[in-house]
């Protein structure tokens, strides 16, 4: 085996620029497949770790009427939360209503929070506030689109539980930056009791938030969705993702291990006299199968130890300062921030070099199998066989 | 004695249209009898509207053309004739559902909830707003509170308070023609007080033995703009309508 990695070596390095290309696509494909894969990790963590942090908590409670998929289920499904100690859970009550940034309508959830939670991380200490006017947050997405900034008062109109039209003005105590759409595009947040109040629906909440103190036992009126449950949609559109990009490298990998191919067999072709010495000094046919199978082989070692020679400062770097997301791309209902930091795991670098180096070994033992029916005097005289 | 007996006769005479007036005076004061009267000219058991209404945008108007069945308050079905590119556009609502067909996506839509508080192909009247048509009587209570002129025409100003629940309008103040029985003017509140929709209506002509007005003027409160002009170009009421008129077969065919 020592022998053969020897002779492999040089021959490689004898080939001069071809073996320099071939490694270089791979190295190529390599560094791509493990930049997209660690993209889709990062953003897939910062994706969760957001949304579990100013959405999901540690699972939801949704009243048995309401159905977040369904607007229709807003406004009969609410009801009272029979739990002794709210200090793990987080109420939220949900109307919808309009609001008039400017002379103009546009449609809005409205939903009451208490301000002193502390279970989310939306900045709901700004609802609590001693003026007439009743404050209220919105996320950035929504006040760019609504064009409202933090300091305006607005009017907001909805229909109290009889169905009667009723309008305040509120003041946008704060507008805040978060990753997470859900809680942001057409929402209006504001403090739970004068909520409950103008709406008529006092101890009323469509749903609550827990957390990891809370003891989930069951609530008949109420329907559970744990953590996990609501991170899949979010996990299965990453995954979905991921699997729609990986066509991409799957086709440059493709190229690559073609150009390693084509080497192989032009090799056994150009070789023969070469494979016919090597047999004629006593190497049994396996032995020289192996030979150019390890030289198809160490074209991927060759492409993985330049990639890390210049993956390892340019991910490092990349991790570091992360990767910013254009303006169009963060307006999607996808939780993703404005910059990415991808996550570049030892197994994912482990993986993809497994993948990398057993396909181009392969490759290359695939043509190399011609070698051991060939007639040692014809390769020796050089005849094509 | 005969000139005696004249003039008892004459004096009894006045005194009996003297009180005949007066009693008729007290009787069109009562804020109950207004309203009655009120509903009595815009209320109909059906009616088939053709309408022309205008949108007043930011930078330019444009006017919508619809033919509109409804019965009672439950049922209704409208169809846009015009222009061109909302023609064919059907809408029905039947109770508190309401489906929109659109011809350029042959597709049924069912609004709801936000939805539904919408602008009406960008007037300042919601589809909630079209669906309100319960009778002003049933709906509140009404006080006298003054006469004022509006357009040349002396009106009674009512305030109507809601006396049911349910009524989208919890308070409105109504100008109604004294002579027509027909509102000229209202305005819509919130609960809170605050003043949300303003109409106005003119151009009051008799139809069917009835007073109505063929213009209505909308005007959104909180929105910016001029308004939304609805014209009736005719109406009909209590009119025969099939019922097919009213189920969800109607908006493909």
């Amino acid at each position: 085996m020592k022998l053969a990695i020897q002779l492999a070596y040089r021959n490689l390095m004898g080939a001069g620029l071809k073996t320099w290309l071939n490694v270089g696509i791979l190295a190529f494909t390599f560094l791509l497949i493990v930049f997209y894969n660690g993209f889709m990790d990062g953003w897939n963590a910062q994706a969760m770790r957001d949304s579990v942090a100013y959405e999901f908590g540690e699972g939801h409670y949704y009243h048995k009427d309401y159905d977040p998929k369904d607007p229709f289920s807003i406004k009969d499904g609410h009801g009272i939360i029979q739990v002794d100690n709210l200090t793990n859970v987080v109420p939220i009550l949900i109307r919808q209503g309009s609001v008039y940034p400017d002379g103009r309508m546009m449609p809005v959830l409205l939903k009451g929070i208490p301000a002193k939670q502390s279970i989310l991380d939306l900045p709901t200490s700004y609802l609590q506030s001693d003026e007439e006017t009743i404050p209220a947050i919105i996320g950035k997405r929504f006040a760019k689109a609504s064009r409202i900034q933090e300091g305006d008062d607005v009017t907001i109109r909805w229909r109290d539980q009889n169905g009667s039209f009723d309008a305040v003005t509120i003041h946008i105590a704060k507008v805040f930056d978060c990753d997470v759409p859900t809680v942001d595009a057409g929402q209006i947040w504001l403090p739970l009791y004068p909520f409950r109040s103008l709406t008529g629906l006092d101890y009323q909440s469509s749903m609550f938030v827990i957390n990891k103190e809370f003891d989930r036992e069951q609530y008949p009126d109420w329907n559970y969705k744990s953590q996990e449950e609501l991170l899949k949609p979010l996990k299965m559109v990453v995954d979905s993702k991921k699997a729609g990009g990986s066509i991409m490298y799957v086709l440059l990998l493709g190229i690559a291990l073609l150009a390693i191919f084509d080497t192989q067999v032009l090799s056994i072709f150009r070789r023969q006299k070469e494979i016919g010495t090597y047999v004629s000094l006593g190497m049994t046919r396996s032995q020289v199968v192996k030979l150019f199978t390890v030289e198809g082989a160490m074209y991927s070692i060759m492409a993985v130890i330049a990639a890390i020679i210049v993956g390892v400062p340019l991910f490092y770097l990349i991790s570091q300062s992360g990767i910013t997301i254009p303006q169009s791309s963060q307006t999607t209902s996808l939780s993703i921030s404005e910059v990415v930091y991808p996550k570049f795991t030892l197994s994912l670098i482990a993986t993809m070099i497994l993948l990398v180096v057993l396909a181009a070994t392969m490759v290359s033992y695939l043509p190399s199998r011609k070698i051991a029916k060939m007639d040692p005097v014809q390769a020796l005289k050089g005849k094509i066989q | 004695m005969n000139t005696l007996y004249f003039r008892i006769l004459l004096i009894g005479i006045a005194i009996y249209f003297q009180q005949g007036i007066d009693a008729q005076t007290t009787t069109a004061m009562d804020p109950v009898y207004i309203l009655e009267q009120v509903d009595a000219n815009m209320s109909a058991k059906n009616r088939i509207i053709h309408a022309k209404m205008t949108v007043h945008g930011r930078r330019k108007s444009r006017t919508i053309e619809s033919k509109s069945y409804s019965v009672g308050r439950l049922k209704s079905y409208s169809e846009y004739l015009a222009p061109a590119r909302e023609k064919g556009t059907k809408m029905l609502k039947l109770d508190n559902r309401l489906w929109i067909y659109a011809p350029s996506t042959d597709r049924t839509i069912q609004l709801s909830g936000h939805m539904l508080r919408q602008s009406v192909l960008g007037s300042d009247l919601s589809y909630e707003d079209m669906m309100e048509d319960r009778s002003l009587l049933e709906l509140y209570d009404a006080k006298l509170i003054g006469e004022e002129t509006v357009n040349g025409r002396e009106t009674w100003v009512l305030e109507l308070r809601a006396k049911v629940d349910g009524v989208s309008y919890t308070k409105r103040k109504s100008w109604i023609d004294q002579e027509r029985f027909v509102p000229l003017k209202e305005e819509l509140y919130a609960k809170s007080g605050q003043l949300l929709k303003m109409i106005e209506l003119s151009e009051v002509s008799r139809v069917d033995g009835r007073w109505f007005p063929q213009k209505m003027v909308y005007k959104d409160m909180l929105k910016k703009g001029k308004g939304t002009e609805f014209y009736i170009v005719s109406i009909q009421f209590n009119a025969s309508i099939p019922d097919h008129y009213f189920t969800k077969a109607i908006l493909k065919s």
